[in-house]
Formats: C-alpha cells, structure tokens, sequence
C-alpha cells in the first residue's frame, strides 16, 4: 500500500481536566472512506477539529501529503484542501445556493454569474450533485442544504471531506444520494472521513473503521472484514445487545389521549397541522416518522398546552384538554419532553443546577412559599442515580453536562412524575448507542406500566423496531398509521415524502 | 504569520468560585492601579488622594454617617434593581419609583402629621412601597400587552416622575412660609425616622431587608420561579408557571423597594421631598446591582464602597481637587470589574510563531 495521504500521530488533546483525546492516529489514503465510531466524548468531534484547524493539538503530528502542516485556523486547513461539513449548517438563508457557495471565495469586487453557475454545473456533473444554483436556501430541504455544503467545499478546490453525522436528519432516500455522492467522490481520488452513529451506515459506506473509546483510538480495521457487533463491543468496550425489545402489553380499553381533526397554521398562513387524527392507547408506544418540520414541534406544544390550536380537539381520557393551561394539563399526568436540536431549548433551565432542574415541574408540591431542598436534593440524587448520570455533583449547572446526560436529567424527570402518558421527541438525538439503548429500556419500562408512550424519532431502524405502531406524518398531516413490521424503510421513507404506497404516484390525501 | 493568529481565545469550562473572586479582586487592585496613574498626570500624589478619599468618608461620625445614609440609599436601589434584573427585566426606573415612593410617604405624612409615630411610619413605608410598585408596574403591563421595551418605558418614566415632584414644588405644594423660596413644608416630627446610633433608623430596615431577600431569592417558590422565568419564558410555561403573575409580583417588589428607599430618605434625610433629594443615585444603583452580581449581601458592600467615594468628592472639592477624580475612580473600577468578566470566561493563550509561518 501506498503512504497514506493524511496521517494524524499520537495526537493529544486537553480542555481544561478532561484529555479528549489520548495518542490518537488515524489515517486517510486517497479515494477511501474511514469512518470514525465512537461513543458521545470518545473523542471523534474533537479528532476531525483538529484535522479542520478548528482545534489546535496539544501535541502529535499532522501529515498531509508526506508533509508536516500546523493549523492555527480553519482558513490554513481550507488552503491545504480540507472541508468539514458540521451537523449544524452554516448557510445564509437569504441568500441563493451559488452565492452561498462562493462567498467569501472569490476576491473581485463584482461576481460574474454566468462564470460561477459554469463552474458550479461543471462540478454538478463531475461529481453527480443536483444543485439548483439560483435557489434561495430557504426555500431548501435539508438534503438539499447539505448538498450546498458539499458544493461550497469541493469549490474551493478540497479534496479531503469531512463529515460529521451527515445522515441524522435524512430520510433513506436522501441518506442513498448522499453516498452515492461520496462514491462518486472516492472514485475521483478525494479523502472522506465520516462520522455516524449508525453501524448499518458504517458497514454500508466505508472501507475502513477507526474506533475511539474514551479518547483513545482502539482499533481500525477493514469493514467488510468486522461485524456490526464486534465494532460495537469495541466502541463500548463491552459486550451489548443491538436487540430492541418490543414487548406485548395489554392495550388500555379507550385511548387515552384522542387527538381529533387537529389543525394549526403559521402566523403567514401556512398549514403546520392539517386535520390530524390519531389516538394513542396506555400500554403502547405509537412511533411517530416524519421529515423534520412536519409539524411534530406544534403537535407536541399544542398538546402540552404551549401552543393555541386553530381547530379540532384533543381528548385526555375522554376529557377535552385543548384550551387548558399547561399548568392543568401537566396534572393530569401528561408529560411531554421535546429535545430540541442544542438540546436545552425549553426543557431545563441552562444555568441552573441538576437540582434545580428536577424539581422544574415538581417544585410546588409542598405547601407554603418555601422551597423543598431537601426533596430537591434526595429526587436529584436518585435520578442521577437511576439513570447513571455522571455529573460532579447534583448542584453542577446542567449546560456543563455533556448531552447524553443533559438528556437523561430531562428524561429522568419526566418519568419521576410518573405520568400517564409521556410525549418524547427525539430523546436519543446525539446520543451513543449505550446512553441511546438506555432510553430505548426506559420508555419499554413505562409501556409495561400501562402508560402511553407517543415517541417521535428520526432513526427508521429505531422506530420500527420499538414501536407498536407507526404513524407517518408529512406537511402536518398523518399519511398513514401502519404496522412497523409490515413495511419497508423504504416504504416509510416514501410516506415521508407524502407518497402513501399503492397510490401510484400521487399525493396522499 | 500576522500576531492575531498567534492569539488564541477558548471558553473556560467554568473557573472555580475562588478563581472568580480572585480575578475580581485583581482587578480592583488593577483598576485602583489605573487611576493611581492618572492622579499622577493630573499631578496629585495618589497615596495622598487614597488616603484622602477613606478619611473624608469615614474618619469622623457625622462624616461616617453621611457615608452610612447614601449605604442606604443605594443598598435599597440596587436591591430592589436586583429583583428584576434576576428575572431579566431591565428596570432602570429606580429613580423614578423612588421619587414616587417618596411623594406617597409624604402623601401620609402630610395627610396625619399627628398619628402617632410608631403608626404613621410604617403608614408612610407602605404607601411609599404601594406607589414605587404600581410606577414601576405600569411599564411591565405595558410590556405584557404590547410587548414594548421595559428598558425604555421605565427610563421615561422617571422623567416623568421627577418633574411631577418639581410640579408640586413650584406649585400646589410650594410652602407658603418658606418666603418665595420654591420648597415644600418639612415632615411633622413624628413622620421622621428616628435615630439608632447616630445614625437613621433605616439601616436597621435595610438590614433586614437584605436577609428577606436573600432568602426570598434563594430559599422560595418565588425567587425559583423569578430565576427560571429570567432565562427562558418558554421554560418557565413549559413548567406550568403563570409567567404574568410572576412578572407581576417581581416588578411590585422591585419597584416598592426603590419606593421604600424614597420614603427613607425624604423621611430621614430630608425631613420633606425635593426634586433633587436622589441625587442620581438611581442611576448608580443600576451599576452597583450589577457589579454585585445581583446577590443582596454584596449588594452592601459595593454600595458601602461607592458610597465611599460619593462622599469623599465633596471633601475633595474642599480641599481644591477636583471632585471628578472619584468619578474617573468609579468609572476605571466598573471598566476592569466588567472586563475581569472576560477573563473568567474565556482563556487566551499565546502561540509561538512556527518556522514555516
């Protein structure tokens, strides 16, 4: 084999007390992909940092080419043909895909289009990317956004494409046209390191596989030698099940929330929910699949009361409970918890301690103007106990926490207050396959205690594999309640895109 | 390689409490350090002025008291500031609810001067509270119903209220034994704090004050729920909180503790209203409530600090300097304090420049 074209040596990095990162080496040839696995903190984001020159290493080597390089800011790893794309893009929104993609690039004071949508097409077609470049980025999907990253980085010339958890908001379609994109690329010689959270995406991209583990990088092996769970037990450092488990529970007689022909538009007019039906019985967990933005942010705030909706109605055990206060509604035992994208959003309070944050929707249980801290402190202590959250202690502020046990503070309390039916969305976003499977045993839990459990997810896999039903949403509307066993993720995938299956081609209604 | 690439600024995790108070300690002593240096431009000897400042402000009693009566006055301001900047309501009306404060205790005062005093005092304290609220409520409604500025509509208020003062001044409440001079009557003696120790009883208030808020902050339902709804509204819906009464609640107190400081001060210090009586010192309360971090006992100690130097300006000017030098000495305090900020969160580092760049 030839000298690979990226090398990283013995690379360490401290922040503050905590070694991120711990003689680590990877390395990259041309026209490969390596996929980097690890849990959340192993070390992966601040790895490929570093390789972006967003991170300086403390010490170790970066070699690209044969030749020793020192990067100080992202500008020197752009120069030596290094593009990252992050989970969170970085597009302005008013502006069209062209000139998000040459900004900042060329140096003269006026743009010549026609110059810049040849070279943009040129590229289009070298690599197989579908750009629309006079498109306003707000008017983009998601797949479509991150085709414009990919662009504005091959723009600039790089070779070396840094991917981090690029599938999390896609749907398998668009998952697909992602790497055949990056097949394309690897054919033409460049670099692409890739880093997912998905194993059936690792076995299905890459080549080869660097695992980190606390920092460390364990082991890098060939993928179509190793086995979804040998990479796992490497990564965690422990044997794991991959099972999700679908326990049969008796179904409660009458649903116990009943939403009914509910429908919500923007302050433009633009339907968020239209005539959305569905009912949720205790002892299931009804998984709900949709496109981020298809109206699970107004369902869920609509049915904690957080939102007024424009009609229909939602009944709790027979009561209407549309119109009532949040605070009403959270006593009679729904509890609702929606992870946002940073994570904190309004579901905890940042700078406030784990114990301030537990008691948030239980402060008021005891009489008098007084805080229970003795309550605050015993119900903190046993979450974090229940739940294994490693914290310093139950007065750290939660925003230092690392967002796998940010999310199990928020989660932990919820099902403290032993509701009857409990509203997740996205309770694993970002999470480790460890930290994820937890969750996945806890809401398993509350199903088995009869509550109902409507979980809105992103990971197909996932969704059809825990829940009992499956409801697919598009554009606020439901496309069809099916039966997660009976279809294909591709299926699924087509709903999303509101294509309800048997109706050739046509919009579902 | 330009210099700029060489700095490097990263986000602290979070420097411990000893590590937060010894970077505001060193920057005092950088600040204190600062304006010794322009003392010396100026051609004073800094030592000198130094020792000036602390004996003008403190070394005799009635000196000590002058020092102890603006403590509390700012104390009170900045307390009552500090209930709503906790919940990130920018109230930066203290001047104006204080001067309402002060003409609702003279409201009683005048209404009974005979009641006896152990009744009329508390009277005045209430309504003084009861009116620095309700002014600084109107704004905060204002603000719930057409979601306009608290920032600005509390700041235009206290125009109002000053020249509502001057207005009674010059006019219906003008003391026609005052020969023509624009005055209003002084406070029958039984609505004049006593004094404990030489000085106004209102330290005592004060004090007490400060423990009451303490707790109500740290240890209730109510100071919980101010803090939540300070850093998010949505979180605080999403709990179940009736964020308006909240907001309500917060904004009477805050306003009704400046109000109570204007009861204080017409009633002890000058034993009537003017439309001067504050002396700016609503303005200053916004700093020395921020500078405390918005924490009630620290809250004295800055307000002690700066009343220091209030103080001392006068002396100073006396002795032929210029009473600004203590403003210049504010002002470089408030710049490093604030700047130190910087530093605790936020680590920089040097690199060397490498042989290629």
């Amino acid at each position: 084999m030839s000298e690979p074209y990226i090398r990283l040596k013995n690379i360490c990095k401290s922040f503050g007390t905590v070694q991120a990162n711990k003689n680590v080496s990877i390395d990259v040839n041309k026209g490969e992909i390596l996929a980097l696995l690890g849990e959340n903190g192993s070390g992966k984001s601040t790895l490929v940092n570093m390789l972006s020159g967003i991170y300086t290493p403390d010490s170790g080597e970066i070699e690209i080419g044969g030749k020793n390089v020192v990067f100080r800011s992202p500008k020197d790893a752009i120069n030596a043909g290094i593009g990252m794309i992050h989970q969170h893009f970085k597009l302005i929104d008013v502006l069209t895909a062209a000139e998000n993609i040459v900004i900042g690039q060329e140096n003269s004071v006026v743009l010549s289009k026609k110059k810049m949508n040849a070279r943009i097409n040129e590229l289009s077609q070298k690599y197989g990317i579908s750009i629309d470049p006079d498109k306003k980025v707000y008017n983009m999907s998601v797949s479509e956004k991150q085709s414009v990253e990919i662009m504005k980085i091959l723009y600039r010339g790089a070779d070396v494409l840094i991917l981090d958890e690029p599938t999390a908001v896609l749907t398998p379609q668009e998952i697909r046209a992602l790497f055949d994109i990056l097949r394309g690329m690897k054919e033409r010689g460049c670099c692409i390191i890739i880093i997912t959270h998905k194993l059936a995406e690792v076995m299905e991209i890459s080549d080869r596989v660097t695992v980190l583990r606390k920092g460390e990088s364990i082991t890098t092996a060939v993928t179509k030698d190793s086995t979804p769970q040998e990479l796992t037990e490497m990564m965690v450092g422990s044997a794991v099940s991959l099972e999700i488990d679908r326990p049969k529970e008796k179904l409660s007689e009458q649903p116990v929330l009943s939403v009914d022909r509910l429908s919500k538009k923007s302050f433009e007019g633009v339907d968020l929910l239209r005539d959305m039906s569905f009912d949720l019985y205790g002892g299931e967990i009804l998984g709900v699949a949709g496109i981020a933005g298809s109206g699970q942010k107004e369902l869920c705030e609509i049915i904690a009361g957080l939102m007024k909706a424009d009609g229909g109605s939602v009944k709790f055990s027979g009561e209407e409970i549309l119109g009532l206060s949040p605070r009403a509604i959270l006593r009679r035992g729904i509890s609702m918890s929606f992870i946002p994208e940073d994570r904190l959003g309004m579901g905890l309070v940042a700078g406030m301690s784990v114990m301030n944050n537990v008691i948030l929707k239980s402060y008021n249980r005891n009489p008098g103007p007084f805080l229970d801290r003795k309550f605050a402190r015993t119900l903190a202590e046993q979450i974090v106990h229940d739940f294994d959250i490693s914290t310093p202690s139950v007065t750290h502020e939660v925003k230092k926490l690392s967002g796998g046990n940010i999310q199990k503070v928020l989660l932990g309390r919820e099902i403290w207050l032993a509701p009857k039916v409990l509203i997740t969305a996205y309770p694993v976003r970002g999470l480790d396959i460890g930290a994820s499977y937890n969750i996945y045993r806890v809401l398993n839990e509350q199903k088995k205690k009869g509550v109902a459990v409507l979980f809105i997810g992103e990971d197909l896999d996932v969704l059809k594999s825990i829940s009992d039903r499956l409801m697919v949403i598009h554009g606020g509307e439901v496309v069809d309640i099916v039966d997660p066993e009976k279809v294909t993720k591709e299926d699924i995938g087509m709903m999303m895109l509101g294509h309800k299956p048997g109706a050739e081609g046509g919009e579902a209604v | 390689m330009s210099i700029a690439n060489r700095v490097h600024i990263t986000k602290r995790t979070g420097a411990s409490g000893g590590a937060q108070l010894a970077s505001r300690l060193i920057a005092i002593v950088v600040a204190l350090a600062a304006s010794g240096l322009v003392m010396l431009f100026m051609g004073y000897h800094p030592l000198e002025i130094f020792g000036k400042i602390i004996t003008s402000s403190l070394s005799t009693y009635s000196r000590f008291g002058e020092t102890m009566n603006k403590t509390i006055l700012l104390t009170m301001l900045s307390l009552g500031i500090s209930v709503a900047f906790r919940m990130k309501f920018w109230n930066i009306g203290a001047e104006g609810q204080f001067y309402m404060g002060a003409f609702g205790a003279a409201l009683i005062a005048f209404g009974f001067p005979d009641l006896p005093a152990w009744l009329l005092l508390p009277l005045m304290g209430l309504c003084a509270f009861v009116f620095g609220g309700i002014w600084a409520l109107i704004p905060a409604l204002i603000k719930a119903k057409f979601t306009t500025s608290e920032t600005l509509v509390t700041l235009m208020m206290n125009y109002i209220a000053i020249s509502f003062i001057s207005y009674l001044q010059y006019g219906p409440w003008k003391d026609p034994e005052s020969l023509g001079a624009a005055k209003i009557a002084r406070f029958s003696d039984n609505a004049i704090l006593p004094k404990v120790f030489g000085i106004h009883a209102g330290w005592i208030i004060m004090l007490v004050l400060v423990v009451v808020m303490t707790i109500l902050l740290k240890y209730t339902k109510l100071g919980y729920q101010i803090d939540v709804l300070g850093e998010s509204e949505t979180t605080a819906k999403y709990a179940g909180m009736n964020t308006l009464k909240i907001m309500i609640i917060a904004v009477l107190l805050s306003g009704g503790l400046c109000g109570v400081a204007g009861f204080m001060q017409a009633s002890a210090v000058e034993k009537s209203i003017t439309d001067q009586m504050s002396g700016g010192l609503g303005f200053t309360a916004v700093i020395t409530a921020w500078l405390a971090k918005l924490k009630p006992p620290v809250i004295v100690v800055v307000s002690f600090a700066f009343s220091m130097l209030l103080q001392s300006g006068k002396a100073l000017q006396v002795m032929g300097i210029p009473s600004s030098i203590t403003e210049v000495l504010q002002g470089v305090i408030i710049f490093f304090v604030l700047g130190s900020e910087f530093f605790i969160n936020y680590k920089i580092s040097f690199r060397k420049a490498d042989k290629e760049g």
